[in-house]
This record gives structure tokens, sequence and C-alpha cells, in this order.
């Protein structure tokens, strides 16, 4: 069974950020058609500053709370308590395990999505992150259920994020600021689905690099 | 863009130490949070609080209506966005007098997120939270969805209505009714000419067609419902009455507060083209027009635009609009 190291894991949550904040002007610029056009400015701005703040040698863990206390006392928005709650159900989930194999990356990302769904109010198919995370998290719990190597689940989990993604630009917005549209949110990626499918890439990314066999 | 900034991530920092400096003589910071605006009188031992907040970009709202028998604490967010749940929950602290406080705020998911966590944190110091939750933009949802229409320059009325019910006595309980029929009795709508830019993005978030305009432009930003050729100010004052008093469906002789607002860009002159237009249609319909406001109340940046509101009246919310307060909006 493959697994990483709990430890020294915190580089993962700052590569994630790095990514948010190379994404800024894209994120801003998908928001900006359908919304009001920050969120990549707030989401680079909360990785940005939590980025700064974690000890590379550290844990996942810790740097995903640390991540999760900026997003909800600096950041503010939808975006603040959504994600703030996502990596705050994360990191209470993986705790103070040593090494995290499939089983507690599955149970981790379970962890995180029902977070999401305890603060907000929407559910797939309203034109949200969720529509990227929940087949996400299902495609990476089916793949594991049916036997697939950590390492092949990753690769499954971020192609479901992608194509969760971009089955939001067909998506009539039901939630949020874009709701209001009705028919005009048609067209446009969702912004939240965009940056959430960039925050599992970089978890597919950063683990894959870091596998060690037992 | 030519617009007056700094570095564009201090603007909002810069914009509250900027206010409580030049109003000093009605707000303050409060000691622990530099995003939360309080009253002088914040705190009077008693009285219900009032709390509200959201994102920077609308000034005069939402720190504007800090003050004396206003709200007592603002919960400030970054531009055209909510505050976070540890500002809200700092500005419910500042406004408690030991009788509760009354968070009035506007329907958005950041906001109605922030504001719940904020009201559980507030839970566990032993302070009693409710909320009144403004959603009177009518082109934002249909009537028979109002719950999911968003809140907009109703709020005004909102809190002026809450927080002089607050100053005359009443618990929690009793503020919290009055702040909800003020806003049950409001219906508001925006037409935009002229998109906005964020400093920090540098470009406009949408484009208006020259000789268009959208009918139910959001207080971010957000696109409007319908796009229509631009007509005269007549013209558009009668459209603006027309959506808000088909909506409102009130009887012959209902007194009403009518407030217009400019939305950032609009010259002031022109609301006032618009406001004589706009009376003597909602005259026309049977209404009497007990108290107008006209003037820059609610604005979203530089956006080219305005509001109309306009709230059914009764006795007790008069004398609420009625009852002396000072604040630096209104």
């Amino acid at each position: 069974m493959s697994s990483i190291a709990n430890a020294g894991a915190a580089r993962i949550v700052q590569e994630i950020a790095a990514t948010i904040v190379e994404n800024k002007a894209w994120l801003s610029e998908i928001d900006g058609k359908i919304g009001d056009g920050d969120h990549g400015i707030n989401m680079a701005k909360g990785f940005g500053r939590a980025s700064d703040r974690i000890d590379p040698a550290g844990t996942l863990t810790d740097a995903m709370q640390t991540l999760s206390d900026v997003l909800m006392s600096e950041i503010g928005g939808s975006m603040g308590p959504l994600y703030g709650m996502m990596f705050s159900d994360m990191a209470d989930s993986l705790g103070t395990a040593e090494r995290i194999d499939a089983s507690g990356f599955g149970a981790m990302l379970r962890a995180g999505l029902d977070g999401v769904q305890d603060i907000g109010a929407a559910k797939p198919g309203d034109k949200t992150l969720l529509d990227a995370l929940v087949p996400a998290v299902t495609t990476f719990e089916e793949q594991t259920a049916a036997g697939a190597s950590f390492a092949d689940a990753l690769a499954a989990m971020r192609k479901a994020a992608d194509a969760g993604r971009d089955s939001t630009l067909d998506m009539v917005a039901k939630i949020g600021r874009s709701a209001r549209l009705g028919d005009r949110s048609r067209g446009v990626l969702d912004a939240g689905a965009s940056s959430c499918a960039l925050i599992l890439a970089g978890f597919a990314k950063g683990i894959a690099s870091r596998l060690e066999s037992a | 863009m030519q617009r007056f900034f700094n570095n564009p991530d201090d603007i909002v920092d810069e914009t509250v130490a900027g206010f409580v400096r030049a109003h000093r003589d009605m707000v303050k910071l409060a000691p622990d949070n530099n995003r939360v605006v309080m009253s002088n009188w914040a705190g009077t031992p008693g009285r219900v609080g009032i709390v509200t907040g959201g994102g920077s970009g609308h000034e005069p709202a939402f720190i504007g209506y800090t003050g004396r028998n206003m709200c007592d604490a603002v919960a400030v967010g970054e531009l055209f966005s909510s505050p976070t749940a540890k500002t809200f929950h700092d500005a419910i602290r500042a406004a408690d007098g030991g009788a509760g406080v009354a968070v009035l705020y506007g329907n958005y998911a950041g906001d109605n997120m922030n504001v719940k966590m904020a009201r559980k944190m507030a839970a566990k110091d032993g302070i009693a939270v409710e909320t009144v939750v403004a959603n009177d933009d009518v082109c934002s949802a249909p009537l028979d969805e109002r719950e999911k229409r968003r809140g907009v320059a109703g709020e005004i009325f909102m809190w002026k209505v809450g927080a002089a019910t607050a100053a005359q006595g009443a618990d929690l309980a009793g503020v919290i009714a009055a702040a909800q029929k003020a806003i049950d009795n409001c219906r508001s709508v925006g037409v935009g000419l002229g998109p906005c830019t964020l400093p920090a993005v540098g470009h406009p978030n949408f484009q208006i067609e020259p000789g268009k305009m959208e009918v139910g432009i959001g207080h971010h930003g957000e696109p409007g419902a319908r796009v229509e050729d631009l007509g005269s100010a007549n013209q558009v004052a009668d459209d603006m009455v027309k959506i808000v008093l088909d909506d409102h469906d009130l009887p012959e002789g209902t007194e009403v507060a009518v407030l217009v607002s400019g939305l950032g860009a609009t010259p002031i002159n022109e609301l006032y083209v618009l406001y004589d237009r706009m009376e003597r249609q909602i005259e026309a319909r049977g209404l009497k027009v007990w108290r107008p406001y006209v003037g820059n109340y609610f604005t979203s940046l530089d956006m080219v635009g305005a509001t109309l509101t306009v709230m059914a009246l009764d006795e007790q919310l008069k004398a609420a609009l009625d009852l002396d307060c000072t604040c630096p909006g209104f």
C-alpha cells in the first residue's frame, strides 16, 4: 500500500496556493462574467497569506488548519466560509495520522465535502464548487473500492474534478450571486468549481509525486 | 481607470481609517478589530444592539449608518465581499448591551454563511442574537420566491426602523418584528447605465452597450435581469415606479417613504430629475409620499445608475422614521 508522510506534506498546500495565485487573473475574469469579479483576488489573497505562514516542514494537517484560519478570519465572502470549513474538516479528519494512504485521503475528502455542504445551501447541479467536488470525491471512493492504486485513484479524481468543472459551462446558476441571472449565467464556467478543480489537481499532483510504497 | 488609491489591497483599511477619523464625533473602531466600526453610543446597557455588515464599496452604506439611534456596530468586508464570521462576531460583541443583538443584513450567500457562523460564536458568549434578512430587490426573483431576493437600499429603512425601535425600549423580539415589518413593506429596483470597476481588477465587470440600460441591476455590478433601450429620464422613472408598485399592490391612500439613491457615478442632479417624475407617478397611482429621500445613500463604487425604494408606512413605521438619530449617512 502506498502512502505519503503527513510531516513535510505542508508543502502540498503551498504548491496549491502557488497555483491559485498564478490563476488569480483567470479566476477573476470568469467570475466577472457572471459574478462580481473578485474570486481570483480573494482566493489569491487568502491562499497567498496562508502560504507565507505555513511551515513547509510541517504536516498537511497543520497547513490545512492554517489555511482554514486565514480564510475564515481574514477573507470572508462566500469562499472564506466554504473553503474554510472544507479545509478545517479535512484537517480534523487527518488529525495526527503519521501517514496518509488512500483510505485516509478518501476520508479526508469526504469530510471536506460534508463541511462544505453543512455550511452552504447548494446542491450538485446548482453551478457551484460542488459540481467539481462531488464527482471528484465519489470517483475517488469508487476507484479505491474497486481496487485501484492510490496513484490511479488520484488521477481519476483529478479527471472527474476537471470534467465536473467543465460541466458547469452549460449549467444555469441556482445559488449565489450569479443565480439572479437565470439563463444568462449559461455559457460561462463557475469560478468556484474552477478554483476547486485547481485545488483537487494540486492534491493529486502533490500526493502522487510523494508516494512511497510500504 | 482614473481612480484614487494606493495599494488596491489596502483600500478597505484606508477607507475605514479615513471614515472613523472624519466622523470621530459619532463612530470609532472596535478595540480588537479594525474591520468593525462602532457607534460612540454602542453597548448602552439594557438596550437591544443593532448590527449590520456587508461588503465595502457601497458607501455611505454600511458604515455610514452607524451612530446614535442607528446601528451600534457594522462589520466591514472587502470590496463587494462579505465580512468574515469573526468580524460579524466582533461586531455583535461590540453592540451588546445585555439585551440581545439584532443582526439586520442583506440576502447574499456569503453574508448568510458568515452571519450563521457568527451567531454560533456569539451563542458561546451568551449573547442572544436574532436576524432579519433584507430581500427588497424586486427583479432578483419572483414575488412567490421572495426569500431568494437580494437586499438593497431598503436595508436603510430596515436599520432605521430597527434601531429606532430599540431606542424606544423594545425587547429583542420587538426590534426584530419591527425591522421585519419594515423590510416586508419595502420594494426596490435598480437601473444601471454603466458598469463599475474594482480597482484591483482594473477593468469593468461587465459592459453596457451605448444606448442600453440594465433593469434590475445588482448592487455589486451583477448584470441586470433584462437589457432595454435607454429611454428619457421620464421613461426610466415611469418604468422603475411601475416595477416597484406592480409588485407592491398597495391600497389607495397608502402613505409611503421613497428613497432614490445614486449608484456612485450618476450626478446627483439627475436623481432629482428622476424624483420629480417619480413622485408624480407614485401619487398618480393613489399613494401619498409621506417622506422622500434623494441622494447617494447606497452606492456601488463607480456604477452609473439609480435605485428606487418604496416603503409602505403605518403609524409605527412613521414614528420610527421620525425618531431623531445621528449618523454620517442619513
